[in-house]
């Protein structure tokens, strides 16, 4: 089996793109049921979408990873019927809420647990994995031993991110709107969805660029750094993690493109040989080469340790 | 209790009362804090243990110690939870069955856990403990609230952005008790959905170690320029604190069955006041709902131990402008603890109190203690135990004898104005 590369698309023309490139998964929907992603493809396209992944060759996965309010429930059901018709590869779920409805209108669909920051142990996986997900998204926040350990104890399909910026903070308030209230400027109505350029600058570090972004699921804010994770990338496949995620989001779509060819042609170099595998330098500049420069590439938390 | 809601008749309104009583949960994040919240009224206290909790800086309980704080709580017939609310990495999870199973040895009721395999492992390995999922879970509608049902919770901790109207639909659609946050800092994030400290400090704040970045300054830059202006204050996340004192009848009416505040980092002086207010104004409403009536003197009890601005958070709007703090720093609170009231004496009206911050001769006190007591005074001399006058009480746990105006009790609290 083709060890999967999987990006976030916006739009069902970027999706073919990103397979064009080497991506064999996409993760596709819209943020009135998933969260973050880097545009929206609407219901009513959604299945029409599926069948083009398909057609390409590729999995699409379809996002259902907010956190749902009662008044959101109704549509649940109805939208997860819909994906199952036009066979979606699965549905990606932190709320609970998901379960259940997929388990009464949908139970033909493969479950991807992803709690965010808060999947963290092999345990929890397995728990996700005894009620249905065949497939654990891992926080970001795990160094390499504990990837590795994870992959090894909990049976199930595991989930990566290797390159772009993470999420690093969510919250349901409308902090920018309410900043800009405060500040009492009427005239600068906030705008919202990702890519408004706009970031937080925290005092002592102004070498750190937040992204930050407002839509109707809340305030984002995201990690001053990419991660890339090429170099590492024989330990993740030795371990066997089953699919690497690229995050697309807030990244123009010829970023994203380089990106995917690169850790393709990675991947297909580890698959051919092994042994010989070896990080070519070009790869690395060309990740280098179209960083912007106030954004630092870096491991992320392969190798820290963290305290508490 | 059961969260059994009844409609009752009121004049064809329609209008709702609950026949049971809310259970008021109290931090306390040490043993006297316990002996403190229980004392002035709390139905039930969680506290951290030595590991599995999200304040590892917290003055956390050892196995005697919560056995000692059981006990106690026990003889008002009050419960003790504790808190393993972390999200585990690998590593936290080696002892957990052995931990869990010595909180039930020492009588502990329930532990409150948001990670999915504490969940289980506890009613697993320790089935006399009532497992409370986290609002670390941040469980905010009524499907999700009935998955952890149907795992066998008895409880739910809803998340922070829940409503009023959201709960109550809760409370209709599942048979479950709903434990809502009604007094205290919030995070400002999705509950668990933060790792801002991971981030600028490697502080997992997911397992105890969050640093408050939320609550630090930010420029806010905008197409590569700063939106502030000249005298424009920073940009933060950081949010007033919850107070539903005025809205104690909704919160009933609702349906909820616990209400939570929070602070096991909080002092003594701050949980004994807010204890205090609740304690009041439900026991208030239960006694005759229909006329209720908010008493000024429980705002203003819990304002003489708030050091920040308060607000109602999710319950009624998503908060906007002015639920977030963008100006000053928190403001100290405006009395400060003086003394507890170790003993009395009825006979010469002789109070034996212990020293917790200097006073003197002179100075204008506060006494208060459980159910609203509380009177003011200037203080008089003030001796030693042995008899010997003293010009100040100066020494930290020190042993003051003064006259009150007033007979006081046992573990009344005595407090100074400072602003």
């Amino acid at each position: 089996m083709r060890t999967e590369l999987l990006a976030a698309a916006g739009s069902i023309e970027q999706m073919e793109r990103y397979i064009e490139a080497g991506a064999n998964a996409v993760l596709i929907g819209e943020a009135r049921f998933g969260m973050r992603l880097p545009g929206n493809i609407p219901e009513d396209r959604i299945a029409e979408a599926i069948d083009r992944a398909h057609r390409a060759g590729a999995k699409a996965y379809v996002s259902v990873n907010k956190l749902f309010r009662n008044s959101e429930l109704p549509a649940l059901p109805g939208y997860l019927k819909r994906l199952a018709e036009a066979k979606a590869d699965a549905v990606v779920f932190g709320d609970p809420a998901v379960l259940l409805n997929v388990r009464e209108a949908a139970p033909e669909l493969p479950l991807h647990w992803n709690a965010e920051m808060t999947g963290t142990n092999s345990a929890t996986s397995a728990y996700w994995g005894r009620r249905g997900a065949v497939r654990s998204v891992l926080a970001r926040e795990l160094n390499e031993e504990e990837i590795l350990d994870l992959k090894g104890r909990s049976g199930m399909e595991i989930q990566v991110q290797v390159h772009g910026m993470t999420n690093i903070y969510h919250s349901q308030r409308n902090l920018l709107q309410s900043y800009m209230d405060h500040l009492g400027r009427e005239a600068r109505l906030v705008e919202q969805g990702p890519d408004r350029g706009r970031f937080l600058v925290e005092a002592e570090r102004p070498e750190e660029k937040l992204p930050v972004y407002e839509d109707e699921n809340g305030t984002h804010v995201m990690s001053a750094d990419d991660i890339a994770l090429l170099e590492a990338l024989p330990e993740l496949l030795n371990a066997r993690v089953d699919s690497l995620y690229i995050e697309t989001l807030l990244k123009p779509e010829s970023y994203n493109l380089t990106a995917i060819r690169i850790y393709r042609q990675a991947i297909e170099a580890w698959e051919r040989d092994p042994e010989g595998y070896e990080c070519l330098e070009e790869w690395l500049d060309a990740l280098h080469g179209q960083q912007p420069s106030d954004r630092e590439l870096s491991f992320g938390f392969l190798y820290k340790e963290q305290v508490y | 209790m059961n969260g059994t809601i009844e409609r009752t008749a009121n004049g064809g309104k329609g209008k709702r009362y609950r026949l049971d009583k809310p259970e008021l949960l109290a931090p306390a994040g040490s043993l006297e804090k316990l002996k403190i919240a229980v004392h002035y009224g709390a139905d039930a206290v969680y506290i951290g243990g030595q590991k599995y909790g999200l304040r590892s800086n917290a003055d956390n309980f050892s196995f005697e110690e919560m056995r000692e704080g059981v006990e106690f709580a026990a003889r008002y017939g009050a419960k003790v939870f504790v808190a393993t609310n972390i999200y585990a990495h690998q590593e936290d999870l080696e002892g957990i069955e052995e931990y869990l199973r010595r909180l039930e040895e020492v009588g502990i009721s329930a532990i409150i856990a948001a990670d999915p395999i504490i969940v289980e492992t506890a009613m697993r390995v320790a089935p006399g403990l009532e497992v409370h999922l986290s609002t670390q879970q941040s469980t905010m509608n009524w499907q999700a609230v009935d998955y952890w049902k149907q795992e066998g919770l008895p409880r739910v901790v809803l998340a922070r952005e829940t409503s009023m109207e959201e709960i109550r639909e809760m409370k209709e659609r599942v048979d479950i008790e709903l434990e809502v946050f009604i007094h205290g800092a919030m995070c400002s994030s999705v509950s668990g959905r933060c790792v801002l400290s991971n981030h600028f400090t490697d502080r997992d704040s997911n397992r105890g170690g969050c640093c408050q970045s939320c609550r630090w300054k930010y420029d806010l830059h905008e197409g590569g320029v700063s939106v502030m202006e000249e005298g424009d204050n920073p940009f933060t996340m950081g949010s007033k604190d919850l107070c539903m004192i005025k809205h104690v009848p909704d919160l009933i009416e609702a349906g909820v069955d616990s209400f939570k505040i929070e602070g096991r980092m909080k002092s003594i002086h701050y949980v004994a006041s807010v204890v205090n207010a609740y304690r009041q104004a439900i026991d208030s409403y239960m006694a005759d709902p229909q006329r209720y009536e908010l008493n000024p003197a429980w705002v203003e009890e819990i304002g003489k131990a708030a050091n920040r601005p308060l607000n109602t958070g999710f319950f009624y709007s998503t908060p906007g402008a002015e639920e977030h703090i963008y100006e000053a720093e928190e403001k100290p609170a405006p009395y400060d603890f003086a003394a507890l009231v170790l003993d009395y004496d009825e006979s010469t009206g002789i109070a034996t109190v212990q020293q917790r911050s200097p006073f003197r001769p002179g100075m204008e006190v506060e006494f208060f203690g459980p159910g609203g007591r509380s009177f003011k005074q200037k203080l008089g001399e003030l001796t030693d135990e042995q008899g010997n006058p003293l010009d100040a009480a100066r020494h930290p746990l020190q042993a003051i004898k003064l006259r009150t105006d007033h007979p006081v009790e046992r573990l009344d609290l005595m407090r100074k104005r400072i602003m």
